[in-house]
């Protein structure tokens, strides 16, 4: 037996069958936390093509406030995967050093 | 009040399934469980059964509708056998791990290779450890009453998991006996409408199966454990309701001349072909009884500790070969009587496999010879019984 840290779940407080009954709260699980690249940006070259948001696997590319398209890195899991597919070469993946 | 009829137990099962009212029947046709579906179609198609009924493209498909359907919270039932086990096999773990009521009756067969249609406890043994609560019968009335306390304890609050019936192929399946059946209304009286928790609804979105990490699964596995080990005090309570109603008592542990110094211990059908051979030997002079699991999972291990505590010799007959190893339930008796004070000794055979029968001599023989070894030793972990040398 091991005694429970703060925030952690026992096996008592799961609901049965670890049903999960808060709608959307994988949206809490940092994806992020697995990457070991990132990805970087020379938006000067962007043409907002929106071509990098529909290749990302995780859904994770949305216009900001200039509207160029950059990753969200809570749930980046950085495979690169838009660097490859930018049409005009935007995106330079650099290793997570820390 | 009851009524009595001459019925094919296959038949006989979906007679009863229709009095529960089910809502839900996914299943996929496999000898020798094919009467009952066949019998459940037809009752649904001539309008007798107000379910839906899925007529799946394999038995892996027909437990994952029966997911869904226990998952919206709807009455659930499926059958299967042998090879259509197998092919469900890793969707068993799901809904047990999800905590679905669903009742299955498994109308055991052996399995391939070669080929065989008839009955043994192979496939039994190859889903032990599925999280389904576990229940054998011996002849049709334990089958049809365990079908209906199967519903009742799957659905119990306190239980929420999967429950098969096992009878066995052929011998139980397609025998014709005399059996009681319930009126609609007492059925209706004793078992409450099924009420899930927490079902798939649109309007209060649950997710179900979800991604379990290191950080949880432990805590889901130990959770899931002690629900099954909990669920034995429901099962006691539900078939003492099922006999303050119908007048049959069903026990974990069933004991025929449970004190007697040398206990034969088989499980399923077979055993009232051994309660004869039991007959014929304390005729004639010995001290003989017999000792059967009705309840495989939880396993019922105080109740069964006390049935054996005062024997001397214990000869177990399992249905299944577990290649390699030693036969399946002889093994859990044996690791369950180990740490004991008082033990009888154990002396293990495998027969009755792919519809080899067991006659009254036969149990006679397995007997004098579990005797014998116990008396000069063995140098091997089992037995064979009836193997052509
Ligand atoms: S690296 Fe992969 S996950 Fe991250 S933004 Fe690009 S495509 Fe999406
Ligand atoms: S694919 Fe390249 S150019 Fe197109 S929006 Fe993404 S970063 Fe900009």
């Amino acid at each position: 037996m091991v005694k429970k840290k703060e925030n952690e779940l026992t096996w008592k407080d799961l609901e049965i069958g670890c049903i999960v009954t808060e709608p959307g709260s994988a949206m809490a699980y940092r994806t992020g936390d697995w990457r070991s690249q990132r990805p970087t940006y020379d938006f000067n070259k962007c043409i907002k093509c929106g071509l990098c948001a529909i290749y990302c696997p995780e859904g994770c590319i949305k216009p900001n406030a200039e509207g160029h398209f950059e990753a969200d890195l809570y749930y980046c899991k950085g495979c690169g995967i838009c660097a490859r597919e930018c049409p005009t070469r935007v995106i330079t993946m650099v290793e997570e050093e820390e | 009040m009851a009524h009595k009829a001459g019925m094919e137990v296959s038949m006989a099962v979906s007679e009863v399934v229709a009095l529960t009212d089910t809502d839900v029947v996914a299943a996929y046709p496999i000898t020798p469980q094919t009467h009952i579906v066949e019998h459940l179609a037809e009752l649904v198609a001539n309008g007798e059964l107000d379910a839906e009924f899925i007529p799946v493209e394999s038995e892996h498909s027909a437990m994952s509708a029966c997911l869904g359907s226990a998952a919206a919270g709807a009455r659930t039932f499926t059958a299967t056998a042998g090879q259509g086990l197998e092919l469900m096999h890793e969707v068993l773990y799901v809904a047990s791990s999800m905590r679905l009521p669903i009742v299955m009756t498994v109308a055991n067969r052996a399995l391939s290779a070669p080929l065989s249609v008839w009955g043994d406890h192979s496939d039994v043994m190859a889903v032990r450890d599925t999280g389904w609560i576990q229940i054998f019968t011996e002849n049709g009335q334990e089958v049809i009453d365990n079908v209906i306390c199967a519903f009742r304890i799957a659905e119990d609050r306190r239980v929420l998991l999967p429950v098969m019936v096992h009878l066995d192929g052929f011998n139980l399946s397609h025998m014709i006996e005399p059996l009681l059946f319930p009126e609609h209304g007492e059925v209706k009286d004793f078992l409450p409408p099924n009420n899930y928790p927490l079902p798939l609804d649109p309007r209060r979105p649950v997710a179900m199966g979800d991604f379990g990490p290191p950080v949880i699964y432990t805590e889901a596995k130990w959770a899931q454990e002690v629900n099954l080990q909990k669920s034995y005090d429901v099962i006691l309570e539900v078939w003492q309701k099922f006999a303050d109603k119908f007048g049959r008592k069903y026990n974990p542990v069933e004991t025929y001349h449970g004190d007697a110094r040398t206990l034969l211990y088989i499980t399923g059908s077979f055993s009232e072909t051994a309660m004869t051979a039991v007959d014929s030997m304390r005729k004639a002079g010995q001290d003989i009884g017999l000792v059967r699991l009705r309840l495989w999972r939880p396993f019922p291990f105080k109740e069964f500790r006390k049935a054996v505590k005062d024997a001397e010799l214990l000869i177990t007959v399992d249905r299944a070969i577990s290649f390699g190893g030693p036969p399946p339930i002889a093994s859990e008796i044996k690791a369950a009587i180990y740490n004991e004070p008082k033990k009888p000794k154990v002396v293990s055979f495998v027969g009755g496999l792919g519809g080899r029968d067991i006659h009254v001599d036969g149990f006679e023989t397995i007997v004098q010879r579990g005797i014998e070894i116990a008396r000069k030793g063995s140098q091997n972990e089992y037995e064979i019984f009836g193997v052509r040398e």
